[in-house]
């Protein structure tokens, strides 16, 4: 059923959608006060299930590309989303009935919501990634064949770019990338335009409700002084992504980054608090493979999350650092996002990863830390 | 010799220092008026040990004025806010997430105009000049006496924040302050504006207050300068406080943890402060406090600040200690008797078992009556310290930096709690003069200079960016007061930046040294 989304719920929903950025998507705290403002000014939002959406209804999802720490200085002047929606559209000669996150970690968890406070459309819940990743085309939008073209990318001077590439969404991803440079670092973004039958069959379902539910269940846990991480097992049980495991309890001991063709790449060590085991994390921006004494635990695309060992809180990989007491877990994603077609987008071997992916729930006994 | 003061919300502190010696010491209540109190503790420390003012070669004074008009919100002046950056930023116009109770006490003004930066240096718009002279015709109608600038990426290029500040000074005249948020902040725009907007709010007071100090220096016949103590545990002369008072919000701990640590002997060892109901931990590295890098709230306005890094945990010596039916499984605080310890504590002949009772049985410590305590169960007493040995050790263990051990500076009135060596094998250090340690923290203070900048560093160059960080570091730390053949680097930190081009790296670096003293 819809829903009002207001800003009471916020907060919520931008700790949630930190927890499901799997270590990046982007510090959701400015989208957060970008949608705050904005529903202050023009109301609350509606939010529709995609079994809501006519099968011919048109959806425009709406984004932010870039990066974060331009973000955190150059805010938006607010109308670049709905600037590269409303480009779409004349490039398409049709308006959109919704928009919808591309992304449901981090950041744009809240950038169609943006778009949704001042335009008066709805927001579909849903998104084409079930989680963050680093690039355009990693998409289950793509990968059952919606193509991200034609994309409209704007900018705060009212100035808008189109590109389109056909299929090739990784051609469209590069284009993008370098715009998005001459535009000061950070853009936004339309693309991957699709019928409501096409959110039905392609989209992972009810992904903003899920941020929303999984950071309320974190308050609550800290409230009532109860386990915050059994309460998002809990928040899970009942959705796609049903699978929780505790893959590690210790400390953090090393971290080591560094920029790799624009990515930030590194790894981080923790060792468990009696110092017997060991966890090895490799990241590029999102986390990608947790390794405990050698074994392989959990791999992209299931969520591996960083959470503070008290609060729960998510710990994004530039936050990491030595000395933090964490918990580290493995969530398992929905299995439109585990077909072998999924895997050829966004699987361990997109990101140069010679692991094969298994899913984290069927990975061998774990030791217990 | 030098003399440091710390006038506190409750007590002010002040020491007579020759070297890293005490001379003197003593402890007063902080008095409403600041030149008398000045005055009145500069009277204390002549009257404990003469001294000629002549000979005083600097005074260092940490002072908590500034926050607590922030946090009372009174004394503020009509402050405006106005940044540079459309068309981007207007989503989010300056004082946006702040308190309303807040923006009515500095009766704040918000302003956009058009300038600001690209990470990389590039114009977002150009400087509108008409556009910035209107907003200063606002500004005066509306009674405006201390304005805040910030732009886009002023880490980067502070062009913009200093031209505009040109303008509004010919529109506006001298009496108007101007603060600008490159000086006072790193990236993230929200965060370095609202610091800039509060040090803005607070330029009257910090007038008044420094003129009083001052006066009241000058006063006792003392020619030599004063400085006050910054966040990070550095000085800034009096010029630099009238502009900069934001500079001394979180002053207080630093000094604490600087004093106890120089009391020590030791300048990289973890502080922890033991009061009745809470312990503070902090680490010293080098002398100087980790700073925390969260975000800040400060009376409901996020900032960047440089804070120390202080982690508190519920056990001090007023601390309840309850046990299980065996007496070997037992707990220490969260709930303390605070400041009723003096009545209910058993050795003070109330009826309430508190941590105090406990050192006090163990003969930790003689304070009351240890015969109230005579009959305690030693397995109790035994279980009890080392729940309190085992909590503080493991908030330590929270807060290092490395897998070296790390020494222990305990302060504070419940240190009595401690053994002499902590689980993990840290010695623990008990320094004299421990409760006038924010002063001696004061005095001892060094001058800092930092960088904060995103930079593009080509392939083969990056030890050249570095070193121009590094060297930019230290001759603001020479600019600042510091003796050029003392400083040196004590924080560096390189974090590689997603998405953008040409490696673009953010590099902080800060550089201290000691202060250049004139002979007397």
């Amino acid at each position: 059923m819809s829903w009002q989304l207001g800003i009471e719920h916020l907060r919520d929903l931008a700790r949630g959608a930190a927890i499901l950025g799997t270590g990046g998507g982007g510090d959701p705290m400015i989208g957060r006060l970008l949608v705050e403002q904005a529903i202050r000014e023009y109301g609350p939002v509606t939010v529709l299930d995609p079994d809501e959406l006519d099968d011919d209804a048109f959806v425009i999802p709406t984004a932010q590309m870039g990066a974060p720490t331009v973000i955190v200085e150059k805010i938006p002047r607010g109308s670049e989303p709905v600037g590269a929606l409303r480009a779409l559209e004349r490039r398409l000669g049709r308006t959109a009935d919704a928009t919808m996150p591309i992304e449901c970690g981090g950041i744009n968890s809240m950038i169609p919501l943006l778009v949704a406070a001042r335009t008066g459309l709805p927001v579909v819940d849903a998104d084409g990634m079930g989680r963050a990743f680093p690039e355009l085309q990693m998409e289950t939008f793509s990968v059952y064949g919606v193509p991200g073209s034609p994309m409209a990318i704007a900018g705060e001077h009212d100035e808008t770019v189109v590109i389109d590439t056909g299929a090739d969404n990784r051609q469209m991803e590069w284009l993008a990338r370098g715009i998005t440079i001459r535009l000061g670092g950070v853009a936004h973004i339309a693309e991957y335009s699709m019928t409501g039958a096409e959110v039905k069959r392609t989209a992972v379902p009810r992904t903003l409700s899920l941020g929303l539910s999984l950071g309320r269940a974190v308050r609550l846990a800290r409230e009532s002084h109860s386990d915050p991480v059994e309460a998002v097992r809990a928040a899970l049980a009942p959705t796609l992504y049903n699978h929780l495991r505790v893959l590690f309890r210790g400390k953090v001991v090393d971290v080591e980054r560094r920029t790799v063709e624009g990515f930030a790449r590194g790894r981080a060590r923790f060792t468990s608090y009696d110092g017997v085991c060991t966890l090895e994390l490799r990241f590029q921006n999102e986390n990608l493979v947790a390794e405990v004494d050698g074994s392989v635990v959990c791999t992209v695309p299931d969520l591996i999350c960083v959470l503070e060992g008290d609060t729960a809180e998510p710990i994004t990989t530039e936050g990491l650092r030595y000395g933090q007491r964490v918990t580290v877990v493995g969530i398992s994603t929905p299995e439109l996002m585990r077909t072998p077609e999924a895997l050829a987008v966004f699987g361990p071997s997109c990101f140069g990863l010679e692991v094969e992916f298994e899913p984290v729930e069927r990975r061998g006994d774990l030791v217990s830390t | 010799m030098r003399i440091g003061i710390d006038v506190g919300g409750t007590n002010t502190d002040a020491v007579l220092l020759e070297g890293n010696t005490v001379l003197a010491a003593n402890k007063s209540a902080t008095s409403q008026d600041v030149t008398a109190g000045i005055i009145d503790t500069l009277d204390r420390l002549q009257a404990e040990r003469s001294f000629d003012p002549g000979q005083v070669q600097a005074v260092m004074i940490g002072t908590t004025h500034f926050i607590n008009a922030l946090v009372e919100a009174r004394r503020l002046a009509p402050t405006a806010a106005l940044r540079l950056g459309l068309p981007a930023t207007a989503s989010l116009p300056p004082l946006v997430d702040w308190p309303q109770r807040l923006v009515d006490a500095v009766s704040g003004r918000s302003y956009l105009a058009h300038g600001g930066h690209e990470f990389d240096g590039r114009h977002i718009a150009e400087l509108d000049e008409d556009e910035l002279r209107r907003h200063a015709a606002d500004m005066v109608a509306h009674g405006i006496r201390s304005v805040a600038i910030s732009s886009v990426f002023s880490p980067v290029s502070n062009e913009f924040e200093l031209r505009a500040a040109e303008i509004l000074r010919s529109e506006l005249g001298d009496d108007v302050a101007i603060s600008l948020s490159h000086e006072i902040g790193r990236i993230g725009l929200l965060e370095r504006e609202n610091a800039t907007i509060v040090n803005a709010a607070l330029r009257e007071l910090a007038a008044s207050i420094v003129d009083g100090l001052a006066g009241a220096v000058a006063g006792h016949g003392i020619a030599a300068p004063l400085y006050l103590s910054q966040n990070d545990g550095t000085l800034m002369d009096v010029d630099f406080a009238r502009r900069y008072p934001v500079a001394t919000f979180a002053s207080g701990p630093t000094n604490s943890m600087r004093g106890a640590a120089l009391l020590s002997g030791l300048d990289t060892c973890a502080v922890v402060d033991v009061g009745g109901t809470t312990s503070d931990v902090g680490v010293l590295t080098h002398g100087f406090p980790r700073e925390a890098t969260t975000e800040v709230d400060v009376a409901g306005v996020r900032t960047n600040f440089r804070m120390p890094d202080v982690l508190s945990i519920g056990i001090g010596g007023g601390s309840l200690v309850a046990s299980g039916t065996d007496n070997d499984v037992v707990t220490v605080g969260p709930r303390s008797v605070g400041y009723r310890l003096t009545e209910e504590a058993l050795v003070f002949g109330g009826t309430t078992l508190t941590a105090t009772d406990v050192a006090v049985a163990a003969g930790r410590a003689e304070i009351g009556s240890a015969d109230a305590v005579a009959g305690l169960d030693p397995t109790l007493v035994k279980a009890a310290l080392a729940r309190v040995a085992a909590d503080i050790a493991d908030a330590v263990e929270r807060m290092r930096t490395s897998p070296e051990p790390l020494p222990v500076v305990a302060v504070g009135g419940g240190s009595i709690l401690l053994p002499d060596d902590l689980p993990g094998s840290l010695a623990v250090h008990r320094p004299d003069h421990f409760a006038v340690a924010n002063a001696i923290g004061a005095a001892i203070a060094q001058v800092g200079g930092e960088v904060d900048r995103v930079y593009a560093i080509d392939p083969g160059r990056r030890d050249a960016v570095v070193d121009e960080a590094r060297q930019e570091a230290v001759d603001r730390a020479v600019a600042a007061g510091a003796d050029p053949a003392q400083v040196r680097i004590v924080d560096f930190d390189e974090v590689p930046i997603p998405y953008l081009p040409g490696n673009a790296t953010r590099i902080r670096c800060k550089a201290v040294g000691d202060l250049r003293l004139g002979q007397s």
